[in-house]
């Protein structure tokens, strides 16, 4: 077994030994549920349901965000607080294998959650019809939208000595991810484009909403995904020069 | 086993510590004595492969733990001043994750863990959520992740901080128990348990090394070389403190007025003469109430090194 899964799988056991995990499921599938009832399936009486299952999309994104931040909190800066991280530091592991590990535990229990919703678009199938193609288009992205939200997660979390701090931390490079978008809007050629390119939803998100693939877009939420593991990694290797 | 040449940390301006150099056979025992904020826990640390040193060089088992930190990590148990410990998760569960990350094949996982849960008075508690534990047993928790891989060094950092006193006996059992099959490093504020486990000492001042050696060999630096002995006599016999003082191998006799029908001597000799001196009250026809080796030698050493920055 490598260093990365034992500790992905040790991370994992974490999630479902305490009550942290659990919470926060609970909680992003009861707001979700709430959503799906209000914004989606409320309103309007003679929606399709593709747009339905587009307003799903929309709600899961932001939850997904959010239980990103959450999740991933704890995943280096509880080990800081509680001194756990010399059993890591002290064991013949590379500071990748922390990184990795840690991440995809987190990925892991993510992605059980945002499957956990997945009977709200079945749901559709009670009064309309259902394109699994849309289907399985949202949830890649969601996931890969979490992807990328759970590393900046890391990210805040390697960099923070708190949980509540990593919240912080990550909750503001979040947002600040987000709403990169809103300068696009503001400003002119071609510094727009870099703004656009940037957002970490208002560009790359909607497109999956409606069910369409673009390679563009998977690219864009991969590679946010490998450059914050990237510096997590670098920012615990220079941890040792301190 | 260890060589440290040099070496240095800063944090910013402040030197944590200064020019270090010492060394430590395989089998040896050491002890690692110092002041809060001495550098102790820096210099463990680096041995650890947690930290980079700023200069000098520190070889373990020949290796640079600048360059082969992987390979140090293999070889060296770890038990920092507050045990790495996850409290979600069983004392099993726990000691087979620090042995698979230790590289421990997966046969021999349950087999080793059995060895040090043995060695730690663990086996009561296999299944026991470490949350739920006494201070004493997390401390043995944090011993048996340091040694379940067998590593040919031990680092251990104020091993019995924290403990009650039946605890720290039962510590001091336990590190003695692990003499011989491992080369122990030990950090400690408690002197007995230093003075009792350990072959040699280093004591560290200010980021520097003021002192290295047996305790026998520091005592001797320090001019309190010998055998401390004290006595304790009822009333306030006149010239007893010249007659001890003229006893062969005494190099030094004084006496104090502990209350007002008892005297206390603290004698110091080059050989062990409590015979000699339990003779010559006898003769002086003084009632003797106690003789003892005295206790405060180490602490005595100590607080010299580390008050006036003494020898090396």
């Amino acid at each position: 077994m490598t260093a990365t899964w034992l500790i992905a799988r040790r991370e994992l056991g974490a999630y479902l030994r305490t009550m942290s995990g659990y919470v926060i499921a609970a909680v992003v599938l009861f707001v979700d549920g709430i959503l799906f009832n209000v914004r989606a399936l409320g309103g309007q009486q003679d929606r399709l349901s593709t747009e339905v299952l587009s307003q799903f999309f929309e709600n899961s994104s932001g939850l997904v965000m959010a239980a990103s931040v959450f999740l991933s909190m704890r995943l280096l800066a509880e080990e800081r607080q509680n001194g756990s991280m010399v059993l890591l530091a002290s064991s013949p592991v590379r500071e990748r294998d922390i990184v990795l590990g840690k991440f995809l535990s987190a990925f892991i229990f993510l992605t059980l959650i945002t499957l956990a919703g997945l009977f709200m678009p079945m749901l559709i199938l009670v009064n309309g019809k259902l394109s699994f193609g849309h289907v399985a288009a949202g949830y890649l992205g969601l996931l890969l939208l979490g992807s990328a939200a759970l590393a900046i997660g890391t990210l805040g979390s390697t960099l923070a000595r708190s949980q509540l701090l990593a919240a912080i931390i990550s909750g503001c490079m979040v947002v600040c991810m987000i709403v990169v978008w809103m300068l696009g809007t503001v400003t002119e050629r071609p510094l727009n484009d870099v703004f656009f390119a940037l957002a970490l939803w208002g560009r790359h998100f909607p497109p999956f909403q409606a069910g369409i693939i673009h390679l563009r877009d998977v690219v864009y939420y991969l590679a946010v995904t490998y450059f914050a593991l990237f510096v997590s990694i670098r920012v615990l290797e220079a941890r040792r020069w301190r | 086993m260890i060589e440290v040449d040099k070496l240095s940390k800063y944090f910013g301006e402040r030197a944590a510590i200064r020019d270090l150099s010492f060394s430590i056979t395989k089998g040896e025992v050491v002890g690692f004595l110092g002041l809060n904020g001495a550098g102790k826990t820096t210099t463990l640390r680096i041995l650890g492969c947690l930290l980079l040193p700023t200069s000098g060089t520190v070889r373990v088992d020949g290796l640079e733990v600048t360059q082969n930190p992987y390979e140090i990590r293999r070889r060296i148990g770890f038990l920092p001043d507050v045990p790495p410990l996850y409290p979600e998760m069983t004392v099993a569960s726990y000691l087979t994750f620090a042995a698979r990350l230790r590289q421990v094949p997966a046969r021999e996982t349950a087999a080793r863990i059995a060895e040090a849960e043995e060695k730690t008075a663990l086996r009561e508690v296999h299944g026991e959520v470490i949350s739920e534990l006494s201070h004493g047993y997390r401390q043995r928790v944090g011993l048996a992740q340091a040694i379940v891989h067998k590593p040919a060094l031990l680092i251990l950092d104020e091993p019995s901080a924290g403990l009650d006193p039946a605890q720290i006996v039962e510590m001091r059992n336990l590190l003695h128990g692990l003499r011989g099959e491992h080369t122990v490093l030990i950090s400690s504020h408690f002197l007995t348990e230093i003075s009792q486990t350990c072959d040699r000492l280093l004591v560290i001042h200010n980021g520097e090394l003021v002192g290295q050696g047996s305790e026998g060999e520091l005592a001797t630096a320090m001019g309190q070389g010998g055998n401390a002995i004290e006595v304790e006599v009822r009333g306030q016999p006149a010239d007893l403190a010249e007659r001890l003082a003229k006893l062969p191998a005494v190099s030094k006799a004084h006496g104090r007025a502990t209350s007002e029908d008892t005297t206390v001597f603290e004698i110091t000799a080059s050989a062990d003469i409590r015979a000699e001196v339990a003779r010559l009250l006898v003769s002086a026809g003084c009632d003797l109430l106690r003789l003892t080796r005295s206790e405060s030698r180490l602490e005595s050493i100590f607080m010299n090194l580390t008050q006036a920055g003494g020898p090396q």
